[in-house]
């Protein structure tokens, strides 16, 4: 067990793929040289050197353009879209192209791209650089989403991403960078498409992503001396979505709470519910979802921190819905 | 494998005419065959730009890579692409080169280089330029084609500085064919051409006329030799005319009477045969080649007709790659 710093997750499973397959590059903006503008990525050039790890220009198309055309060719290209609001820009590259290969080529070839960013708010960074763009891909076939919620989970989850045929959308959430978390080394690689249960119990099921889970986490032990055990489902990807896990737990706990940082319309969390709706109705006995308002993210911290959801939003939330008096 | 005009035997020559020949067949049928309705949706045809897919890829070796365009049937025939695949293709048949999963715009034949066929305007230099990135691996080179209404979108900006910084094996084919869609390229492209446009990206580029084969041939085997041999990217601007409206049965009533008239005066196929004639390749050589496209074509298209559609309830489909 040692203490492993979320970016530096990050890097190792760079710098570990990038030594076990010749195959892998990894190109961005200012990811080379400079190490990446949330220091993630430092050393990586000094030792794979600038045919693998590569400075782009500020070209989000052509990044993700050429990343493509890299991948359908015999390369593995990891690529780093610095912000995840910037994903605008490369759309095309990835939607039409990318995610549509393996089935329009007929499966003459797939496409293994990593395409990861920064996302989340909390970081007063405004309402271009603080959007989780998970749900704009989410109804692309042939993408996958990940997002990890913890530094061993961000180790083994890009790895996975990186040995993975299709092409991965993965996202960081940038309040999780400095966090360190127990791992135990070495970390396997993750393979994409199967939630993980976080924490056991038998009152609600509380399913979220990324940062999410880690509220959902904190929020568990705030309901604990309350005498409600809370089971968190990470969901690990958005697409494919591990329908199985989350409807195992509802069985259990016929209570579901969906934890999205973004908004509800639209929103995966909506998405899962329904899902969990259509496939086993006769198990719940309540669902609902915390998300943000329906504002682009605020700049202030005053109105940023009561725009972002919490583990003390989360814990509320259940008490009410519980009918639980707040008083202890 | 370069090949210049003053190097190249007979035979070869009288090869690319015939695939030259091929892809204006092709096209031809392909537009019967729209009118009958067994292609659907819309088709994009190359008739009058041949000379451009065939010089290039007369350039091209194995573990080359080509990327085309939307009006990209003469991109894979000019590759290699099987004629009677394609044409099952185009028509939504089991047997077409993707299964019939693809259509007219988005064919994909990895085995012969083709890394796609791309429906958006501008797709394919991208993927030349991460082509390239493999291909540089490889010693080979990555080619894209794709229209002037492309040399406006961002693809082709940040792709060529992208490629000229990096040093990349790629070379941009531009087929000015004077049109984007139903505008006149003039009317919305700034700049007095398109090979200009290289200079701003630190690369060669030059003007060919598209329609002469020879042109062509020369001026991609330059551009290739040189992206082989660690020189970087080139822009061509090949100057051409589609002998078709853009898409379906537009019937192009937008270009001017004597501007239409002038340019079939100069197709490329016409000006290759007399140019094969003056070579001294003999009539009769030139007409037996012809003779053996045309019944090729022939029966690759009665095959694909007679080609069954895919069923769905056997389609075996997944949305991932294991």
């Amino acid at each position: 067990m040692s203490a492993l710093e979320f970016r530096v997750a990050i890097r190792d499973a760079i710098a570990e793929e990038l030594e076990r397959d010749e195959r892998v590059i990894f190109m961005g903006e200012d990811v080379a040289a400079p190490g990446g503008v949330f220091v993630a990525t430092p050393g990586l050039l000094e030792r794979f050197g600038p045919e693998r790890v590569i400075d782009t220009p500020i070209s989000e198309l052509a990044l993700a353009g050429a990343a493509f055309g890299a991948a359908a060719t015999g390369l593995r290209p990891i690529i780093e879209i610095m912000f995840g609001d910037f994903m605008g820009l490369p759309m095309d590259a990835l939607v039409n192209q990318a995610a549509k290969y393996w089935y329009v080529s007929n499966e003459q070839g797939s496409i293994p791209l990593v395409v990861r960013s920064a996302v989340g708010g909390g970081g007063r960074f405004g309402a271009m650089h603080s959007q989780t763009h998970g749900t704009w891909f989410q109804g692309i076939p042939g993408l996958k989403i990940a997002m990890p919620s913890s530094s061993g989970e961000a180790k083994g989850l890009l790895k996975g991403a990186i040995r993975d045929d299709n092409p991965v959308i993965f996202l960081e959430h940038k309040r999780l960078y400095s966090v360190k978390d127990e791992v135990v080394e070495p970390v396997d690689a993750i393979a994409l498409g199967r939630a993980r249960v976080a924490r056991a119990g038998g009152d609600l099921t509380i399913v979220s992503i990324g940062k999410g889970v880690r509220d959902a986490l904190a929020a568990a032990e705030q309901l604990a001396p309350d005498g409600v055990e809370a089971e968190v489902v990470d969901l690990r990807t958005l697409r494919p979505l591990d329908l199985e896990t989350v409807c195992e737990s509802v069985a259990k706990t016929n209570r579901v709470l969906a934890v999205e940082e973004g908004p509800r319309t639209g929103g995966w969390a909506s998405g899962v519910l329904g899902a969990v709706a259509e496939a086993a109705l006769h198990d719940l006995d309540d669902a609902w979802i915390v998300a943000t308002g329906e504002t682009p993210i605020p700049y202030s911290p005053t109105l940023e921190d009561a725009f972002m959801p919490d583990a003390d939003t989360i814990a509320a939330t259940v008490r009410s819905r519980l009918g639980l008096t707040v008083a202890r | 494998m370069t090949a210049t005009q003053g190097a190249v035997d007979p035979q070869t020559l009288l090869d690319r005419y015939g695939r030259m020949l091929l892809i204006r067949s092709f096209e031809d049928e392909i537009h019967r065959l729209f009118l009958r309705g067994e292609v659907h949706g819309t088709t994009h045809l190359y008739a009058g730009q041949e000379a451009v897919a065939v010089g290039v890829c007369a350039a091209l070796t194995e573990g080359d890579w080509i990327a085309g365009t939307y009006r990209g049937h003469g991109h894979a025939l000019a590759t290699g692409t099987d004629p009677e695949a394609l044409a099952a293709e185009l028509l939504g048949r089991s047997t077409g080169v993707c299964g019939g999963r693809a259509g007219s715009m988005n064919v994909v034949d990895l085995a012969h280089g083709l890394v796609g066929c791309f429906g958006i305007v501008g797709g394919s230099i991208g993927c030349a330029t991460g082509a390239a990135l493999s291909a540089k691996r490889t010693g080979n080179v990555a080619v894209a084609f794709f229209g002037d209404g492309a040399t406006n979108q961002a693809y082709f900006h940040e792709c060529l500085n992208f490629a000229a910084v990096a040093s990349l094996p790629a070379v941009f084919v531009c087929e000015n064919n004077l049109y984007g869609e139903f505008t006149p390229m003039r009317a919305v492209t700034a700049g007095a051409d398109i090979a200009g446009r290289a200079h701003a990206y630190g690369m060669p580029g030059a003007t060919v006329d598209g329609n002469d084969l020879w042109a062509v041939t020369e001026a991609a085997g330059a551009a290739v030799e040189r992206a082989r041999s660690g020189g970087g990217p080139t822009l061509l601007e090949m100057k051409t005319y589609r002998r078709y409206g853009h898409s379906k049965s537009d019937p192009a009533k937008y270009r001017p009477k004597e501007e239409v008239e002038a340019w079939l005066e100069r197709d490329p196929i016409k000006h290759a045969r007399a140019r094969l004639l003056e070579l001294g390749v003999a009539e009769d050589e030139i007409a037996a080649a012809e003779e053996h496209v045309r019944a090729g074509l022939d029966r690759a298209v009665e095959a694909a007709l007679a080609a069954p559609y895919p069923d769905p309830a056997e389609d075996a489909a997944t949305e991932f790659a294991a």
